[in-house]
């Protein structure tokens, strides 16, 4: 779902700044063990990585409190596949925070893509539609400044011109019509990176060609 | 309102990490935001913020963790 090699304009992470704590070294040191004291630490860490995934989908199922139980199915689902992930990364663990704060992000992964896969089964996504021809500004809020009604009068054309269909289509779905990108990903037949580069990437010509076009463009997008 | 939807559709201005840097270092990211603030974590972590501004999917992980470990 994440492949290496799609890259942005890539910034290099500073040096890690943050010690393991102490739980770190006894985690590696079962999990890297072997016979009994393994299995035991692989069961604490399933139940550790399931934690983690009821409480991803728990936040989802608040507010759609009929699919408990397809989303306990979901939590246990999560928590198998981040097992299997931690195992296979153990070696790539480079002791910059707690291993338990880094298995977790394996699970909450892992829980929210099955999420948000989950709550677009079986929905279509409109690839084909044009919907950036209709943006437009409804009827100005207070404190709506005037050159940012002109900056989104401006972005159909600039969508329209600046980007290849590929762009439109990627641009469009996932920030107008609200796709997830790994949603979209899937259906596409692609990864998450390499559609977010795409997503870059077009918004990199927008802002070039708007820019080109008189308009003043903060870190924000706004004018 | 108009300005939320130009900041969806334009997206963060300065560099950001990828998706993959983003997965890589969220935990490190995550433990040093809560410990020290953000302004020390984007130092750790440079594009981090940019890439969770214009990235639903990451920002979302991002927050379940953060929740998570102040859970």
């Amino acid at each position: 779902m994440l492949s290496p090699g799609d890259s942005t304009d890539v910034v290099a992470p500073a040096p890690a700044a943050v010690a393991p704590a102490d739980d770190t070294a006894a985690w590696l040191a079962a999990l890297r063990g072997t016979g009994a004291e393994r299995e035991r630490a692989i069961g604490e860490l399933h139940e550790l990585l399931l934690r983690a995934a009821r409480f991803t989908v728990r936040r989802a199922h608040a507010q759609r409190p009929q699919l408990r139980e397809a989303y306990e199915d979901l939590a246990h689902q999560s928590a198998d596949d981040a097992l299997v992930a931690v195992l296979a990364k153990l070696d790539t663990f480079r002791g910059e925070s707690r291993f338990t704060t880094w298995a977790y992000k394996f699970a909450v992964l892992e829980a929210s893509v099955a999420l948000r896969r989950h709550a677009w089964q079986g929905r279509e996504i409109p690839l084909e539609q044009d919907g950036w021809r209709t943006l437009h500004a409804s009827d100005p809020s207070p404190g709506e400044r005037a050159e940012s009604r002109e900056l989104l009068a401006a972005l159909p054309a600039a969508i329209e011109e600046a980007l290849t269909s590929h762009q439109r289509r990627v641009l469009v779905a996932v920030t107008l019509d609200g796709v997830p990108i790994d949603v979209l990903a899937e259906r596409l037949g692609t990864t998450r990176g390499a559609l977010y580069k795409t997503l870059h990437d077009a918004r990199r010509r927008l802002r070039e060609r708007l820019a080109a076009r008189g308009f003043e463009l903060g870190g924000g997008g706004g004018t | 309102m108009t300005e939320r939807l130009i900041q969806r559709v334009l997206g963060p201005a300065g560099p950001e990490v990828t998706c993959e840097q983003c997965f890589e270092q969220l935990d490190r990211f995550a433990e040093v935001e809560l410990r020290d603030g953000t302004a020390a974590a984007e130092a750790a972590v440079p594009g981090m913020t940019a890439h969770l501004e214009g990235c639903p999917a990451c920002a979302e992980e991002h927050a379940v963790l953060r929740e998570l470990l102040r859970s």
